[in-house]
């Protein structure tokens, strides 16, 4: 491990963070703005032009509050909880490839932090391991309204990881690695999993709105039942973590279906399209389509936010087990059978 | 620089785990067991055993410690309500606990722990290699335990049914 090796990846992790929080905050922005367009208004349009200094006056605002720890709170948790969610809607771009390795100076540089070869596994421990910063934090408030919105979250999350992961393996059973990079590259110019998987895809996507506690998952949070959700203790920039870790997540999981499904930085013709621009610029405009293919989910996420009611808990449930575990089982079955028809003729 | 890792993580472990037995609060005590959990992927991965890391990761910390989780914030167990043991439970326990001690150091005299354990196949927790191990020579305890699996779910689905009849 020589010194230039961790100042490069110093410099990827740097950027990609800052690039994530960036992104997260303008996710506030942008949804404000798609509600405001669904719904036939302006939306923020005070602070700057179009009002795109807002997530700026938002975030200053948050700093300013007084910050509120319960007396009857257990003080260290009810800090630890904040912090454990953004930790874990952070750690989850290191293995996603952020495009094919770029010639900077002489020098090839993977844009990706670590190309481990359990990288889908891990990015599913992650998710799973985002559920213990909701729950930490709903039970240190020492509120019952926290408390139930914590367990509605731990057990949405526990039943739809199961539909998550079955989900995946049908995508890995095609793809023979478990790496992020090895999947992407498969997926070279137009050759999308997507079209190979599309029932996956569709179970993989409902999953990822129902881990990042989006609507119409949003039970966790729900106003007319709960008050304000699992934070309803939380003020300060304590509430701001919880509610910019629900935008890194949102940022992450489209980041990891453009990646698993979407083709990455792949995009129709980038043969004659690297040619073109040369090992330094090629692999820059591959990122610059992946990001275009994150901001598309992104938005996805957000039309249906403003389009589908929430559901009910029962409904929710029902959903879960009886409906979307055994069709990501009768998926695997399929590929399953496909692929040994495939590889026998 | 790995043996240095592995005493530091070692420590955590054994720190971790005592406090799960000292903490007070149930609550505290599943967390500490989560950190012990985290420590144990550590060793996995100083092992070379990545797959095995990953799994404990998944499976323990966010899984199955999720449920206790779950469990004891239900119950809402604190001091006040925990049941005072009487003395000849305590004696018992410390009587179980010496036999314990006893047994695991004739054990440790018996095993020769002054020779350390070489893995012959470093690369034999990669993905690949586990797979190739498991569903070649070892396939049908594999397939077994499964079966094993299958059939506790079941139960568990069977016992947690209400009668029809009662119903």
């Amino acid at each position: 491990m020589d010194i230039a090796f961790i100042i490069e990846k110093f410099i990827l992790v740097a950027v990609i963070f800052g690039i994530s929080l960036v992104i997260a905050m303008y996710s506030t922005y942008a949804e404000r703005k798609v509600a405001a367009y669904l719904q036939d208004r302006l939306g923020p349009d005070r602070a700057g032009p179009f009002g795109i200094l807002q997530p700026l006056a938002d975030g200053l605002k948050m700093f300013m509050k007084e910050e509120i720890i319960p007396t009857t709170s257990s003080k260290w948790l009810f800090i630890v909880g904040p912090g454990l969610a953004l930790l874990c809607a952070c750690i989850g771009t290191a293995v996603i490839p952020w495009g094919s390795p770029m010639l900077i100076g002489g020098k090839v540089v993977p844009l990706q932090v670590s190309d481990i070869n359990v990288g889908v596994l891990y990015i599913f421990g992650v998710v799973s391991l985002g559920v213990y910063g909701v729950m930490i934090g709903g039970w240190a408030s020492n509120n019952k309204y926290s408390l139930l919105s914590a367990i509605r979250a731990a057990s949405q999350n526990i039943s739809y990881e199961i539909a998550m992961g079955l989900s995946i393996i049908a995508l890995l059973l095609m793809t023979n690695t478990l790496s992020l990079k090895e999947i992407v590259d498969q997926q070279h110019g137009f050759n999308w999993n997507v079209w190979y998987q599309p029932l996956g895809f569709l179970i993989f996507m409902v999953c990822s709105f129902a881990e990042t506690n989006r609507a119409p998952f949003d039970l966790p949070e729900c106003e007319t039942e709960l008050i304000g959700g699992y934070h309803t203790e939380y003020s300060s920039m304590k509430l701001g973590f919880y509610l910019f870790a629900e935008y890194i997540n949102m940022f992450v999981s489209s980041a990891v279906m453009a990646t698993l499904y979407f083709g990455g930085y792949n995009y129709p013709g980038m043969d004659s399209m690297a040619t073109l621009l040369g090992p330094t610029w090629a692999p820059l405009f591959g990122t610059a389509i992946l990001f275009g293919k994150i901001f598309f989910f992104i938005f996805f996420f957000m039309w249906v936010r403003w389009t589908i009611p929430r559901f009910r808990y029962d409904q929710l449930m029902n959903l879960g087990w009886k409906g979307l575990i055994p069709l990501a089982i009768a998926n695997i079955i399929i590929t399953g059978v496909v692929i040994a028809i495939i590889e026998k003729f | 620089m790995g043996t240095q890792v592995f005493y530091f993580v070692a420590t955590l472990s054994i720190i971790f785990s005592l406090m799960v037995i000292f903490a007070k609060n149930p609550i505290h005590s599943v967390l500490y067991l989560i950190l012990t959990f985290f420590t144990f992927t550590v060793h996995y991965v100083l092992l070379n055993a990545q797959f095995l890391a990953v799994v404990n990761f998944i499976v323990y910390m966010g899984a199955i410690m999720v449920l206790f989780l779950f469990v004891l914030m239900l119950l809402n167990l604190n001091k006040e309500t925990e049941p005072v043991k009487s003395p000849l439970i305590k004696i018992v326990g410390v009587i179980a606990g010496c036999c314990l001690i006893v047994t695991l150091v004739g054990s440790f005299k018996a095993v020769s722990i002054n020779s350390p354990l070489i893995l012959k196949d470093p690369g034999l927790g990669l993905v690949e290699n586990l797979g190739k191990e498991l569903f070649g020579p070892f396939l049908l305890p594999f397939e077994l335990s499964s079966l094993l699996l299958l059939a506790a779910m079941v139960g568990a689905v069977l016992l947690s049914k209400r009668d029809e009849v009662e119903a």
